[in-house]
């Protein structure tokens, strides 16, 4: 240790600081990174919500997939193209992420029953995801009522979302790799962001306004 | 360059137990190898190769087919594309923040980008480095200080460095183990404040913590009241447990009043005491958002609207009804002290917000973008006139710059502001088509001193950095770019420059996983050597982008110079009369004393009597008052 300390000294101006208040040692980052590859440690919470999600944000590129041949407004039909374009790179985000940790990586197409309702990895809904009833529903409507169907079931959806980020942050040790806290962060700033949206856009005498 | 695989440390704490046993040795060798890597690149590809600019371009279009379509992948050695820009160096992290097996390794992603006198502060999701560029082309480590806490954004005022911390896994003492419990003392988020009276050594003073964390934060100073700053913290993570924050807790406002949502912090900080450092209000800058016009929207969307308001028996909305709608938080504020406002981006809304009245700021303005997704930032125009904000679809990780991407998402766009009023004007967006292996999308940038124009640096991670001219508000108009190819030629890995901003003459580029680069502009057919020169004469003794300062030129040669050439490009004045004025400057700086202000004033009299009858009479204006300025100097 006294070598490293005069080494540092000599072999330039420079040093690595850390808080004083530190009573224990540590690694730097960079030694942390060689020490785990490059994969932060993370939990089977970490793991399960991006499983989940995967199948979650499918269903809703699936329902995104409706919009051009219901007769959607103009609106509704860009909203739709945004949230197809955002959900596909999510997932390939998220499968990336269990490809690299040698976990399950759900194929987001081969999940779907035959009312193209997405099934997760273990049969359970995620929080938010629309019944295979909903589903049809938004399937059979057209016009203006699939305006207001679209868009109220894409908020509940999105309120899943948020829902399963929150569970995942409850979960101890969970969203330690800073991979998963800024990925699940930008699904809540997104998803708040276009729920919001989406409210301006439903219709005043809709179910999801409550004057 | 020699690759950088170890650590160096001089903590006696530090301990080789938890780390190969190689360490030692190797360290010996690169000692002094990692600590300074960076390299000074005279002549990067495609770069004007004369600090001069003999040979730049003076070609009036953009090279094409554009050179940024295609390069080569690599990490140091990926293919680069630049127009009207020098790469003066490009400096690896330090071996700290570096690991050579781990490209674009989150945990050591460099972020945003603050100044003071020499020292650049480069914030990383494992602490900060600061460096020395007094010498650009030879960056200097004086600090890479270790700290988690995700991005760690950074803010500096005289010897105190403000450092956001926002993740769950940041810890009040600095370690890198994060923290597994849920509820813990041990977490830090909030504005982490350092002591930086010797930047190699630099002190924490307090962590002040906040319900949310802090995303970024931005310094606002008050010109009644120099004794203390403030920081306005934003924060887009989740809000804590009253057991490890008291007093934090969620929720909808009508269910609970005091919910951490719909509200930023300020904090403010006596100068003298920063120790004391506590959050002094929680503006709920949101309330009663109405939800404000939004453009780009079709004809036919416009009377959809309004046949469903007519058709429910009202006016258009003002607050949806509902849960509580609008933003819960701000991403980013700009401020703007000398003219008292700040632009909040937030959620899905730009806002304005009076300043004056610093602990307690109040909206005043709001604008929706139906092509907008998540506002990120705002840059106002020196004089206040425009702001432009920026919207990071896809949060940064995410390729939004391929040929399917539209132009008008994950773009700038720009607004004039008008009697506190925004009205849109145009998108700007970096034009190359990038990969789907490249993070892109609008990021951090600041204004360019060109006297006269309103001319911007913006990084678009591995989009590069785009230098665009947004004087016509309605035209912007991209006028130098650098761009590196993806770090990976077959998936995406986290690259880019996270920021990029004008500071005392440079660019300074701050690269996720490349380090610390910085540019020149070189003179171009868009951007003369003497506006270059002019922009040169604004000086700053420390600058943080999210605190915008009103830049003031002194008096100069330059500055006439090159109002002059911003008349000869738009042909805003007869080029005899162009020429004359230059031989008229030519001379009188040759002259000293009564002659020199005799044949300034003489000029400026003419100037301004011809203003009227010029193609571009408030231009002729500006330089009469620069020649007149330059009368009045002794």
């Amino acid at each position: 240790m006294a070598l490293l300390a005069v080494l540092g000294i000599a072999g330039c101006a420079s040093t690595i600081q850390q808080s004083e208040a530190r009573g224990e040692p540590a690694l730097t980052p960079a030694a942390l990174a060689r020490a785990d590859s490059g994969r932060p440690p993370y939990t089977p919470a970490d793991v399960a919500f991006m499983q989940g999600m995967i199948a979650h944000h499918a269903q809703a590129v699936v329902m995104a997939g409706l919009v051009p041949t219901r007769g959607a407004r103009g609106d509704v039909r860009v909203l739709a193209e945004r949230i197809d374009v955002a959900q596909r790179d999510e997932i390939a985000f998220m499968q990336r992420w269990l490809r690299e940790r040698g976990q399950t990586v759900p194929d987001p197409d081969a999940h779907h029953d035959m009312a193209g309702h997405a099934m997760p990895m273990h049969g359970a809904i995620m929080p938010g995801m629309l019944s295979p009833e909903q589903l049809a529903q938004l399937q059979a409507a057209a016009g203006a009522e699939f305006d207001r169907l679209f868009l109220t079931f894409m908020i509940q959806h999105h309120e899943g979302a948020l829902t399963m980020v929150e569970e995942l942050f409850a979960s101890p040790g969970a969203g330690q790799d800073v991979n998963v806290f800024r990925f699940a962060s930008d699904v809540t700033a997104d998803q708040v962001t276009e729920i919001e949206r989406m409210r301006t856009m439903l219709p005043a005498s809709s179910s999801a306004d409550r004057p | 360059m020699t690759s950088e695989s170890s650590p160096q440390r001089t903590d006696a704490r530090w301990s080789a137990t938890r780390a190969p046993s190689s360490l030692a040795l190797s360290l010996a060798l690169l000692a002094t190898a990692a600590c300074a890597s960076s390299s000074a690149t005279g002549s990067s590809p495609g770069a004007a190769p004369s600090p001069a600019g003999a040979s730049a371009s003076m070609s009036a279009s953009a090279p094409s087919p554009d050179p940024r379509v295609g390069l080569r992948a690599g990490w140091y050695d990926a293919g680069e594309a630049i127009w009207n820009l020098r790469l003066v160096s490009a400096t690896r992290p330090s071996a700290a923040f570096s690991n050579p097996s781990t490209p674009g390794d989150s945990r050591l992603t460099n972020t945003d980008l603050a100044f003071s006198g020499n020292y650049v502060f480069q914030g990383n999701y494992s602490g900060y480095q600061v460096w020395d560029i007094a010498n650009p082309s030879k960056p200097t480590l004086r600090t890479a200080f270790v700290c988690p806490g995700s991005q760690s954004d950074v803010t500096v005022y005289k010897n105190l460095l403000f450092v956001s911390a926002e993740a769950t896994n940041g810890r009040t003492d600095c370690g890198l183990e994060g923290v597994t419990d849920t509820v813990s003392h041990d977490r830090a988020r909030g504005i982490r404040i350092f002591d930086i009276t010797d930047v190699a050594k630099p002190k924490p003073i307090i962590t002040v913590q906040t319900c949310r964390g802090s995303h970024t934060n931005t310094l606002v100073t008050d010109p009644k009241d120099p004794a203390n700053v403030y920081i306005y913290v934003s924060g887009s993570a989740g809000v804590r447990s009253p057991s490890e924050l008291p007093g934090c807790s969620d929720g909808q406002p009508d269910e609970n009043p005091n919910t951490a949502l719909f509200r930023i912090e300020v904090i403010k900080v006596p100068v003298a005491h920063p120790e004391q450092a506590r959050i002094v209000s929680s503006p709920r800058i949101f309330d009663d958002l109405s939800a404000p016009a939004r453009h780009a929207e079709t004809a036919a969307d416009v009377q959809a609207a309004a046949a469903r308001a007519a058709a429910s028996g009202r006016a258009p909305r003002r607050a949806p009804a509902g849960p509580r709608s609008g933003p819960t938080q701000c991403h980013d504020i700009t401020s703007y002290p000398a003219i008292g406002l700040a632009g909040g981006a937030c959620a899905g809304y730009g806002l304005l917000l009076d300043i004056r009245d610093v602990a307690n700021p109040v909206r005043i303005g709001a604008v929706a973008d139906s092509n907008f997704s998540f506002w990120h930032s705002a840059t106002f125009s020196n004089d206040g006139s425009k702001v432009l904000f920026s919207d990071e679809w896809g949060g940064g990780t995410q390729p939004r710059c391929r040929v399917t991407d539209k132009p008008e998402w994950g773009a700038n766009a720009i607004f004039t502001l008008v009697d506190n009023k925004m009205e849109f004007q145009s998108y700007y967006k970096m034009p190359a088509a990038q990969t789907a292996e490249e993070n892109c999308v609008a990021h951090n940038g600041s204004l360019i001193p060109i006297p006269g124009r309103d001319v911007m640096v913006q990084a678009w991670y591995q989009g590069g950095i785009s230098v665009f001219d947004w004087t016509d508000p309605k035209h912007p108009v991209e006028i130098a770019y650098f761009d590196r190819g993806p770090m990976d030629a077959s998936q995406p890995v986290s690259g880019g420059s996270w920021s990029a901003y004008w500071y005392n003459g440079v660019i300074v580029s701050s690269e996720i996983a490349r380090g610390l680069d910085i540019f020149e502009l070189t003179p171009s057919a868009f951007l003369s050597r003497n506006e270059l020169d002019a922009a040169k004469t604004v000086h700053f003794d420390h600058f943080n982008p999210q605190e915008q300062p009103r830049m003031v030129w002194p008096a100069s040669f330059s500055m006439a110079r090159a109002f002059v050439d911003q008349l000869e490009r738009s042909k805003g004045l007869a080029s005899a009369r162009i020429a004359a004025v230059r031989q008229a400057l030519t001379g009188a700086e040759r002259a000293s004393g009564t002659a020199r202000q005799g044949a300034l004033t003489q000029l400026a009299a003419q100037l301004e009597g011809e203003a009227s009858g010029a193609g571009d009479a408030a231009k002729v204006r500006m330089l009469a008052g620069a020649v007149k300025e330059l009368a009045a100097q002794r």
